[in-house]
């Protein structure tokens, strides 16, 4: 399998490292104090190639914590709020965009 | 039913022992993710966009009501209240935890239930007509075949590795309900001029980015055969399939690619190579899997009881008997299928509550047996036909009498973006938006069979590409757009789907099938020629036309 961070690195706008949380596959964002949050705002935003690369490392490094890290796109409003940069990462950070069969 | 030996009960709790010991390893550290990853795929554990995946395999789609109460247990204990049962005879969870995930195992095992080979490139899970046992006219009861290739492809180490996944698919009818066509090897139950029983045997069949239907490699090989055959195919595909490029790693590619009278010409001469044939079946190793298939004591009934009579008079239980309800091999009983399509719902959810009253309800009227079928609906496969309006009533009131089934509104699709790390748009939501639109009954029989099938990418979990009318979601610059096929088939005739014309946006889905349909309603000779007859008769361009003409 080809590591993350084997592959080339192209980012066009702000982004984030997301990955799944090992021990119950949580959705998680890295943060800027090395570590990780399942809160989208808490995420550490990286602006170039040479960032997103040292953030996915860090990122991969945590093999026990995190399942999958990977760069994805973050909008940033006016105020700073950091919004999902696409409908992908908008239904991991929201959730379904379906009534679920029981409510949670 | 089938009975699980000592050997089977001994080899699930092993393997439980075994995963729990590697969730253990790696959540200590002991195992890295790209060890561990192989390991919880051979055991159904994907990860998806929110969670792990947990997919437990149904073998030939039979479940006793115990073991839908441990299903629903699971669900209620380790998810979150509720499971989606899949298109290849699976269910699956959404939430599960991997720390929790060797427990819910263990509380399967305990009756019968696991989840090996339910994922990686290895055979998966046999899959059948759900109708098996029960259905007029079939020549055998092919879920005994199906449990001898389960016994013989589980953990055989030849075909753990192979170049990609694996699927069969068996059905002993003149009518397939199992989609043999699309399966790497879908085997037709016949009988042959000496009247013999065996099986034609079609290899290559497989949707995704590359589809093809299965072909014929061999009109009929003997029942006794069937494992020394299936496993010179199996040899050559571990020969000559590619490992590569995993694009091109099925089977059907390499029946592409050697021309299907080559690999008919390997797999044959393999087989003859195999010589002794220690794989030969004995009749008594036959007769003692179908010794272990136990069928109810049918009652010797009417078929016209005058409860049935009584309430036929009721419309609303008479449109639910014309779609739910269908012929059983015994006078007096039928087999009633039980639709997971309501109206708003996503297509092939069931929740706990749901699985408890359904297994209570087959207790009373099924003898304790339901089935799942690929079209992601469930079946009671013994259902006295006095009972059919007691029943009704009880399904009802559950919000399981949607009388849908084969109707457009019965629509099939995989969980797309909203659940899977693959999709690039989503199913569920069309899937719901077209059962609101189709929701009216009267229009919905109107119209007749009509299957819809939603993928939401191209590896094509939905089927979409032998739905009468498919739909696969793509991506185009971070936007949903659906491309729409029609004229597909899963059945003894299958074909693939003709695409109509350009992508359409997310919003504009459900219109264009309602055009499509209209178009239909408008072009067919008579009200019983089916949507995918008219097609056929007259080709996709006046259904583009109606389509893109104002678009």
């Amino acid at each position: 399998m080809t590591s993350p961070l084997e592959q080339k690195i192209r980012i066009t706008g702000p982004s984030m490292i997301t990955a799944n949380r090992t021990f119950d596959g949580a959705v998680i964002y890295r943060t800027a104090a090395k570590s990780w949050s399942t809160d989208l705002s808490d995420a550490a935003i990286v602006r170039d190639a040479d960032g997103a690369r040292a953030l996915l490392a860090e990122s991969v490094a945590d093999d026990l914590g995190a399942v999958g890290a990977y760069i994805a796109p973050v909008e940033i409003k006016d105020g700073g709020k950091i919004n999902p940069g696409n409908l992908r990462e908008y239904i991991r950070s929201r959730g379904v965009t379906i009534d679920l069969s029981v409510p949670v | 039913m089938y009975a699980y030996d000592e050997l089977d009960r001994t080899l699930i709790n092993e393997r439980v022992e075994e995963f729990r010991d590697q969730v253990k390893r790696r959540l200590s550290g002991e195992l890295t993710e790209d060890e561990f990853k192989m390991l919880r795929l051979q055991n159904g554990v994907y990860l998806q966009l929110h969670a792990y995946m947990f997919r437990i395999a149904i073998p030939y789609g039979t479940l006793s009501s115990k073991q839908l109460r441990r299903l629903a247990h699971v669900a209620r204990r380790y998810d979150r209240g509720y499971g989606h049962f899949t298109t290849r005879q699976n269910i699956q969870f959404n939430w599960i935890k991997l720390a929790e995930l060797p427990d819910a195992l263990a509380d399967l095992a305990e009756v019968g239930i696991h989840s090996m080979q339910t994922s990686g490139n290895n055979t998966r899970n046999v899959t059948s007509d759900q109708w098996a046992g029960v259905a007029p006219g079939e020549i055998e009861d092919p879920r005994i075949w199906s449990e001898l290739l389960r016994q013989f492809t589980t953990l055989h180490p030849e075909f753990s590795f192979l170049p990609r996944k694996f699927k069969f698919a068996i059905t002993a009818s003149a009518h397939d309900r199992a989609a043999i066509k699309i399966h790497d090897i879908g085997l037709r139950l016949h009988r042959n001029s000496q009247g013999e029983t065996g099986f034609e045997v079609l290899v290559g069949g497989g949707l995704g980015r590359t589809p093809f239907i299965g072909k014929t490699i061999k009109p009929f090989v003997h029942g006794r055969d069937l494992l020394s055959y299936v496993e010179a195919i199996l040899r050559v595909y571990n020969q000559y399939g590619r490992r590569d490029n995993i694009y091109k790693a099925r089977i059907k590619i390499l029946v592409h690619e050697l021309g299907v009278d080559k690999f008919a010409a390997e797999v044959e001469d393999e087989w003859r190579a195999m010589g002794d044939r220690a794989l030969t079946l004995d009749d008594s190793v036959i007769e003692e899997i179908r010794s272990r298939f136990t069928y109810p004591r049918y009652e010797k009934l009417p078929h016209m009881p005058d409860e049935l009579k009584q309430a036929a008079r009721d419309p609303l239980f008479e449109r639910w008997r014309r779609n739910s309800v269908f012929t059983h091999k015994v006078q007096g009983y039928a087999i009633v299928t039980v639709s997971l399509k309501p109206v708003g719902g996503p297509p092939g959810d069931a929740t706990a509550d749901q699985m408890d009253a359904i297994a209570d309800l087959a207790d009373r009227y099924s003898f304790g047996e339901i089935r799942v079928g690929h079209e992601q609906n469930l079946a009671l496969p013994h259902v006295a036909r006095r009972d059919l309006p007691a029943l009704w009533k009880a399904l009802d009131k559950i919000g399981l009498a949607t009388p849908n089934v084969n109707l457009v509104s019965d629509i099939i699709a995989c969980p797309g973006l909203d659940y899977c790390s693959l999709a690039n748009a989503r199913s569920i939501p069309i899937a719901q938006e077209l059962t609101r639109r189709f929701a009216n009954h009267d229009t919905a029989e109107l119209i007749g069979r009509l299957h819809i099938n939603i993928s939401g990418c191209i590896n094509a979990c939905g089927h979409h590409h032998v739905g009468h009318i498919g739909i696969l979601g793509v991506e185009k610059n971070g936007e949903e757009f659906y491309q729409i096929t029609i004229g597909g088939r899963a059945d003894e005739n299958a074909e693939l789907g003709a695409l109509i014309g350009p992508a359409v946006r997310y919003g504009d889905v459900a219109d264009v099938v309602e055009d499509i349909v209209e178009a239909y309603l408008a072009l067919r000779e008579r009200p019983d020629e089916l949507f995918v007859d008219t097609v056929k008769r007259l080709g996709v361009e006046p259904f583009r036309e109606r389509v893109y003409a104002t678009r």
